[in-house]
């Protein structure tokens, strides 16, 4: 393919990509309600936002269970992930089919599956069952990466350290974590990430008096065009953006 | 007797990448029906040389006539000429008989004909019950032969040969250079093949031309590549070599010189035209040096020499032996268990001479 | 130095497996059993075991909205197909340096959020949206066009959210394929059209399954897309499992859809799987195609 065709194809995909976004965020600071003329650059959608304690409440409640989801998913992920390098043992192809297959199933089996499984072990909906089920789809992300990582590692250094006396679990605090560090930290911020922007099972786990904001903003969108939708809608993917930009710098650095 | 037609004539080949002049106004004529080989260094230019007659690879500059027809412009699926590849390149989701039957159903052969010519190529080449097989479930060396079947199948005008067995182990080697030849000799096809292994080379070869930075070195058959080598690269390429240095004293006629070599004066021969003060080496095989004791009436001139290793080699006896000047002679002699005259001992002082006529002079190169 | 060994490794192995099991198949175990058991307003669901779901399915009207669904989620995998074979082509050949870059711009809307990029679409297709101004002010038209609210406007925005789930499979499948395979096939007189044909096609198999798989299945059941885009008429399973399971509270109903998916979801690993082998790789997690 001749190089002019490439970029060509690239950038008009590329551009097709980002133009909703872009006229997204524009619309953010248009004075205009209705975003169809440009009514003059102004502020006040995102001032509406912050003082509206509603949407402002339901932001906290989104980081927190965004946080300590991230982090048990991070924790349990970065420690399978190891396991499925390092160790054989019985069932290890399931537990890698189990991954393999989570990562795949659509999220609208997966949450009402959860809703299902919440039933019948009695789990009250509400911010447990939030954390749950988001951990749960954040899991496999985290494996992949940390795995992905590990994939790349000299086994030979490994076996040198048990040589020479550390057990498992000084290998995996002094060697394994600080070099995979980039990966562990890189799957933090992506589940984050994705728990925040979670529409899917969060709608089916979540409980009545627990509101998140992308259970609000999608309950605002069904209306329609909305000015402070888009000043939220901005403000998430900023911070995705910085989030999933960071990620992949700490992943790059260590190459 | 036939005179030898001139099948692949290239003139002029010339290739930069970046700084570096690949090839440097490569000429080269094959003839029809030979073994040919390139022979070379690594970064010697003889892959690009097989890739642009495969037409993988541009020319910058020069033309390449293939039997009459300039095939530099056309496209390497065109081109009546197939490639067996260092890496087989065999394709991993076909099966044998695919893999072999590719390239005729490329062109178009007629289905009847597919058939029987794949199992003939597999037969030539020992494979005919692996026909369904996946090239997964075979050895280094049946792929190998399979990537010959695959290119041989199709007739090819010339059939070029990359490095083909530098993957395989030494005595998979030696079998597969017999077998070659023995296919090159049935099949009548022209063989290009491209190696870096002079024992190779000089074993399979009709013909060889050895390259050095994108240029000839010297093209000949390999008798004359061994026992006349053009430079002082090509000596050292092929073979092990001793070299002397030494000094016309004066032309006696009729290309034999008088050389004062290692403070002695002899009468060599050489192929150069030399005049009187002119600094030459006198190259000489190790297996044609003799190694005498010194106590020995010696009838004709000799060097004296110390022996400093000995290696046991089986079928040789390998001495290096350092002249009064520091150079080192290596010394190649078969080894007879029954001669007593085989046992030098380290540090003991023995005679060198040669078979007058069996060196090689030539210019010095600095 | 074993206990510790068995230490670290029982909680290593233990924690995910626990986890994983306890979340993830014994649920989707749940949904296949929860298929066959009936709906009770008090207890949600309760006892005679029956297939009485699934022969609800075949309901016209259901029958109707599954088809509309796998239609859509076809076409939108399609033209994701369509549009994301030749990209991967087209960042495989770019320079080493300049993949990851690209690479990353099509993946990172994927890491933002999709309700608000489906939202965004909005803008783009309304009546007073970029694409009818723009066509109105040429003087192409003289009214807008219908395009929010539409089955076109359904597959756009699935194409729009799932792209990348195609891109990256198929990027990783062609960036593996060895080139020398072509330099080959080219020696044997096949020319571009062939190659493709002969060899880059069935060697990238088992990335185009995994593509379409990662792009077919949640298409399906992306309900925010079709509440957002679609209107009340162009309904995606999605909207049906939701409104069983959050409405209509019948959890057996529910269940068959997703049973559905879940077979379908094996189906199409089970291709995955074989071109894995035609390929005569191993596929899943060690064949890393993603």
């Amino acid at each position: 393919m001749a190089p002019i065709f490439r970029w060509g194809f690239l950038g008009l995909i590329l551009t097709l990509i980002y133009l909703p976004i872009l006229v997204l965020v524009v619309n953010s600071f248009n004075a205009s309600k209705y975003g169809i003329k440009w009514g003059g650059f102004t502020f006040k959608w995102y001032e509406k936002f912050w003082n509206n304690d509603g949407l402002m409440g339901a932001a906290l409640n989104s980081l927190t269970v965004s946080i300590v989801a991230a982090s048990v998913a991070t924790v349990i992920g970065t420690l399978a992930a190891v396991a499925l390098h390092r160790y054989q043992f019985k069932g290890k192809a399931l537990l890698s089919s189990m991954v393999f297959v989570s990562m795949l199933t659509p999220e609208i089996v997966m949450a009402i599956s959860l809703l299902i499984v919440f039933m019948a072990l009695g789990i009250k909906l509400g911010f447990i069952s939030l954390v749950i089920g988001h951990i749960t789809f954040c899991l496999p992300f985290v494996i992949v990466a940390v795995y992905s990582r590990l994939k790349g590692f000299d086994m030979k250094m490994l076996e040198a350290a048990r040589d020479l006396g550390a057990s498992e679990s000084n290998i995996f605090w002094k060697i394994i974590l600080p070099l995979a560090l980039p990966a562990v930290a890189s799957g933090w911020l992506l589940s984050f990430t994705l728990s925040l922007d979670d529409v899917i099972v969060s709608a089916f786990v979540t409980g009545p008096g627990y509101e998140i904001l992308p259970l609000k903003v999608y309950s605002m969108v069904r209306v329609g065009v909305s000015p402070e939708v888009n000043a939220i809608s901005t403000i998430l993917l900023v911070v995705s953006l910085v989030l999933v930009v960071i990620s992949q710098l700490l992943l790059r650095e260590d190459k | 007797m036939n005179e030898p037609r001139a099948l692949l004539i290239l003139n002029n080949l010339s290739k930069t990448f970046g700084d570096n002049r690949v090839l440097d106004n490569f000429d080269l004529t094959i003839f029809d029906g030979e073994f040919f080989t390139l022979l070379g260094p690594s970064g010697c230019g003889k892959t690009t040389v097989l890739r642009m007659i495969a037409g993988l690879e541009e020319t910058d500059s020069g033309n390449i006539q293939l039997d009459g027809q300039d095939i530099a412009q056309v496209p390497a699926e065109k081109r009546p000429v197939n490639t067996v590849f260092q890496s087989y390149a065999l394709f991993p989701h076909m099966t044998v008989f695919d893999n072999v039957a590719f390239g005729l159903r490329m062109s178009g052969v007629a289905k009847e004909e597919i058939a029987p010519r794949v199992t003939e190529a597999l037969e030539m080449v020992r494979l005919g019950e692996f026909a369904q097989r996946k090239p997964a479930q075979l050895s280094g060396g049946q792929q190998q032969r399979v990537a010959i079947a695959r290119a041989v199948v199709n007739r090819p005008k010339l059939l070029l040969l990359d490095e083909s067995l530098s993957a395989l182990d030494y005595k998979l080697r030696q079998q597969m250079q017999i077998e070659l030849k023995r296919l090159q000799r049935k099949l009548g096809i022209t063989f290009v093949y491209v190696t870096h292994d002079q024992e190779e080379a000089l074993s399979m070869s009709d013909r060889v031309v050895v390259m050095d930075k994108g240029k000839v070195q010297q093209l000949g058959t390999p008798r004359e590549i061994y026992e006349q080598p053009a430079n002082l690269f090509v000596a050292k390429f092929i073979g092990e070599i001793n070299q002397l240095n030494g000094e016309i004293v004066a032309v006696d006629g009729n290309h034999e010189y008088e050389v004062k070599v290692e403070g002695l004066q002899w009468r060599l021969h050489a192929e150069h035209n030399f005049k009187a003060g002119d600094k030459v080496n006198v190259l000489l095989r190790p297996e044609d040096v003799r190694v005498e004791y010194i106590d020995d009436p010696h009838p004709d001139q000799y060097l004296v020499g110390t022996v400093i290793e000995r290696n046991y080699k089986g079928k040789t006896l390998d001495s290096l032996i350092r002249l009064p000047s520091g150079i080192e002679v290596i010394a190649s002699e078969f080894f007879d268990e029954d001669d007593p005259s085989f046992d030098y001992s380290l540090n003991q002082k023995v005679a060198i001479k040669w078979v007058p006529g069996w060196e090689v002079v030539l210019p010095h190169d600095v | 130095m074993t206990s510790s060994l068995g230490q670290f490794r029982f909680w290593a192995i233990g924690l995910a497996s626990v986890w994983l099991t306890l979340f993830v198949f014994f649920p989707n175990l749940l949904v296949i059993i929860t298929s066959f058991l009936t709906r009770d307003p008090q207890a949600t669901v309760s006892l005679p075991i029956n297939a009485d779901s699934y022969v609800r399915t075949l309901d016209l009207l259901y029958l109707q909205v599954l088809w509309d669904s796998l239609r859509m989620s076809l076409l939108a995998m399609v033209f994701c197909l369509l549009i994301g074979y030749p990209f991967a082509m087209a960042i495989v050949s770019l320079p080493k340096r300049w993949q990851p870059v690209i690479l990353f711009l099509v993946i990172l809307p994927f890491w933002t959020n999709s309700l608000v990029r489906t939202y965004a679409i909005q803008f783009i297709l309304g009546n007073q949206g970029i694409i009818n101004k723009s066509l109105l002010g040429l003087g192409v038209i003289d009214k807008p066009l219908q395009l929010l609210y539409t089955q076109f406007a359904v597959i756009l925005g699935l194409c729009y959210i799932l792209l990348p789930f195609m891109v990256l499979p198929l990027y990783s499948a062609l960036e593996k394929l060895d080139v020398r395979l072509h330099h080959a096939a080219k020696d044997l007189g096949a020319g571009p059209l062939k190659r493709f044909w002969y060899i880059t096609v069935p060697l990238t198999s088992p990335g185009i399954v995994a593509g379409c798989l990662m792009v077919l299945l949640p298409a399906m059941g992306m309900f925010y897309i079709s509440d957002l885009l679609g209107g009340a008429k162009n309904l995606l399973l999605g909207n049906v499992i939701k409104t069983q399971f959050l409405h209509t509270r019948d959890w057996p109903f529910g269940s068959a859809f997703s049973v559905i998916l879940i077979v379908l979801l094996g189906f199409m690993l089970w291709l995955y799987f074989r071109a894995a082998r035609f390929v005569n790789k191993q596929g899943g997690l060690n064949g890393a195609d993603f």
